[in-house]
């Protein structure tokens, strides 16, 4: 009955492709076509860019909006990095983001006179894998993880016995987000201690599925991305336990799943998630439905593609804010932070 | 009266065909021009932003170190693990294409009768025109796995597998040239050799392609040149990962995949790290000139010895 150019339930869209266009491009308004009040498919499309993480959010989103007939949207994948470039050039309406915008983006935005508001969409982990054949992984400390991953250890750790005594001295090939995500930003914030720092030598690719075949075929991988891409890969990879050496949120080791990140035991890799709208783009009423079915529909699509959605009392919070035309980042843009919780982020709504 | 109407008819005719011809070769000049335009255009480039790198880095830092990681916080830009990475993949596949494209080659022009070469030639030149993101797909998910069986230790992103595919992508360049080398061995060669009692084995690998050696190796290097600027299959296939190896089975990173890997992400222009990309594109550049030249220089001599 509709034009689906991918499924969602599996995210494995191309590899090299920079920009998607969901649902066909063309794809006319629906056979019940009746109804006048809505406004035409053929206006101009929403370009949304930004995180890897967000994307499969913002794809089952921008699926079912377009089925609704009241817009249409493309879909770039840039990293959270490239997709704040973007929007505060005005080149986006919306921008996916996997951690709150930084300083240095405050500040362009400023320069070019482009506003926003910052939505939070959903709750998400950042997942550390193994190959399923690394039999000897059963979990990971903070410490361990940093050792392996801080600037130091850049040509100097590595072999797995180097990071436990008794592990394998096997080379170990290591796989990451790329340097322009927010995954990247996040994950050396809160294992590093520092934004935007580790080692360099590893397979860096903003493109979530090469990790995932690289980590799938390859016994002597380790690596990290959003948890969603580790549940639709269940069978090719094995997540890591991580052990944050804190009794007070969960003793020992925890792995990611909907509950331990919800309930703000897995830490310190969970994050929320947000898409950012620029000021200008919100007044488009075509931009308007779409984020209003974003923050309605989001929870029920965020659960189905592998994220926490948020408590319903949240999105209604971030409905209200949009409304209001709130702009700026209630994380006064410093970037990465570490530890919100549902909680907390709902505590400073 | 009509005698010099008709003439002068005549005369404007053959103005008019000259003027044509004026047109026309100024045209097809233009057109040669073109060429030597945009070459002259892409190295102004490579070399302005890349003396840019080089002011800011030194050679020193880009030749001598072994590490290369200028997009993170302990910046190295030793071009060593791209290139290895470069020339691993290169030397794998011309393993694979020589001697498989110079049997094809001495088959073809030596034995095949002439209604195969003919069917056979065209044939084996398709190959040429598979598309190259398809070869990388080729080698990411049917060769890699099934290599996997038979090599222990092969990662799912290696040097290996790409390419041992770019080797039989490159297989109608060595084999098509080759053959046109060989075929170029006059006949009386060959005639001779046979008079003399030689068998056609023989007579093949003592006088023709002796004769034709540096026909063979300029093909030979014309296709290693191929396989050193190739890159879709080893962007595909072979890993993201600058890593200073001759190990087969790990993932690494050429230098056309590094270029790849910068132009898709978001790093802003003018910025040290875009800079090298135009640093990397310049080596890339230079190596494969040095290797057409050397070619031309082989096809030159090989035409003189004929």
């Amino acid at each position: 009955m509709h034009t689906t150019t991918f499924p969602r339930s599996t995210i494995q869209s191309s590899f090299l492709t920079a920009t998607l266009c969901v649902a066909a491009c063309g794809a006319k308004e629906p056979s019940n076509s009746g109804t006048p009040e809505k406004t035409s498919a053929a206006a101009e499309p929403i370009a949304v860019d930004g995180s890897s993480t967000v994307f499969p959010i913002t794809e089952a989103v921008a699926e079912e909006f377009q089925k609704t007939g009241k817009g249409r949207v493309t879909i770039g994948v840039s990293g959270t990095g490239g997709g704040f470039k973007k929007l505060c050039k005005g080149e986006i309406a919306l921008s996916g983001a996997s951690r709150p915008i930084k300083p240095t983006e405050v500040e362009v935005c400023k320069q070019n006179g482009i506003d926003y508001i910052e939505l939070p969409v959903a709750y998400d982990g950042l997942a550390i894998v193994v190959n399923p054949r690394a039999d000897w992984v059963d979990h990971m400390t903070v410490a361990e993880l940093e050792q392996l991953w801080e600037p130091e250890a850049q040509d100097k750790v590595k072999q797995w016995s180097q990071v436990r005594d008794g592990w394998p001295a096997k080379e170990l090939h290591l796989f990451g987000a790329g340097v322009d995500s927010g995954t990247y930003d996040y994950f050396t914030q809160a294992i590093v201690g520092k934004e935007h720092a580790s080692r360099g030598d590893f397979t860096s690719s903003e493109d979530d599925n090469v990790l995932v075949q690289g980590i799938s075929t390859d016994p002597l991988a380790l690596g990290f991305f959003g948890f969603a891409y580790y549940v639709n890969n269940k069978d090719k990879l094995k997540i890591v336990p991580v052990d944050d050496g804190r009794d007070d949120n969960g003793k020992g080791p925890i792995a990611p799943s909907l509950e331990t990140i919800s309930d703000g035991t897995y830490q310190p890799l969970s994050r929320p998630v947000f898409v950012y709208v620029a000021a200008k783009a919100a007044q488009r009423l075509e931009v308007q439905a779409f984020v209003e079915f974003y923050l309605t529909q989001g929870a029920r699509l965020a659960k189905e593609v592998g994220y926490v959605p948020l408590p319903e009392n949240a999105y209604a919070l971030a409905r209200s804010r949009f409304k209001a035309n709130k702009f700026g980042s209630v994380f006064g843009g410093e970037g990465s932070k570490v530890g919100v919780t549902v909680e907390a982020l709902l505590a400073k709504e | 009266m009509r005698a010099t109407q008709s003439g002068q008819r005549r005369i404007r005719r053959h103005q008019r065909a000259l003027m044509r011809e004026w047109l026309m070769e100024r045209l097809l000049l233009a057109c040669g021009l073109l060429s030597i335009v945009t070459t002259a255009g892409i190295l102004f480039v490579l070399a302005s932003e890349s003396f840019a790198f080089f002011s800011e880095v030194g050679l020193s830092r880009f030749l001598f170190d072994t590490q290369w990681t200028p997009l993170f916080v302990d910046k190295h830009f030793g071009i060593w693990p791209l290139l290895s990475g470069t020339l691993l993949t290169s030397a794998i596949a011309i393993t694979v294409a020589l001697p498989f494209g110079l049997f094809a080659a001495i088959y073809l022009s030596e034995l095949a009768p002439e209604r195969v070469r003919r069917g056979l030639k065209p044939a084996l030149e398709l190959l040429a025109g598979v598309p190259t993101i398809v070869y990388g797909y080729f080698a990411l998910v049917f060769l890699t796995p099934l290599l996997q069986t038979l090599v222990p230790g092969l990662a799912g992103f290696n040097a290996l597998s790409p390419g041992i595919i770019m080797g039989i992508m490159i297989i109608p360049m060595i084999s098509s040239l080759s053959e046109d080398a060989l075929y170029a061995v006059p006949h009386s060669l060959r005639e001779a050799a046979l008079a003399l009692g030689a068998g056609k084995l023989q007579t093949i690998f003592r006088i023709v392609l002796p004769s034709a050696f540096s026909g063979v190796a300029a093909a030979c290097v014309l296709a290693a040149s191929r396989a050193i600027g190739e890159t879709m299959i080893v962007a595909i296939a072979a890993g993201q990962q600058p890593r200073f190896t001759l190990d087969p089975r790990v993932p690494i990173e050429t230098m056309t995949a590094y270029i790849v890997q910068i132009g898709l992400g978001d790093t802003p222009t003018g910025t040290l790290e875009y800079k090298t990309i135009f640093a990397v594109g310049t080596s890339l550049f230079v190596i494969t000139f040095a290797a057409n030249a050397l070619a031309q220089r082989l096809t030159k001599r090989f035409k003189e010895t004929v």
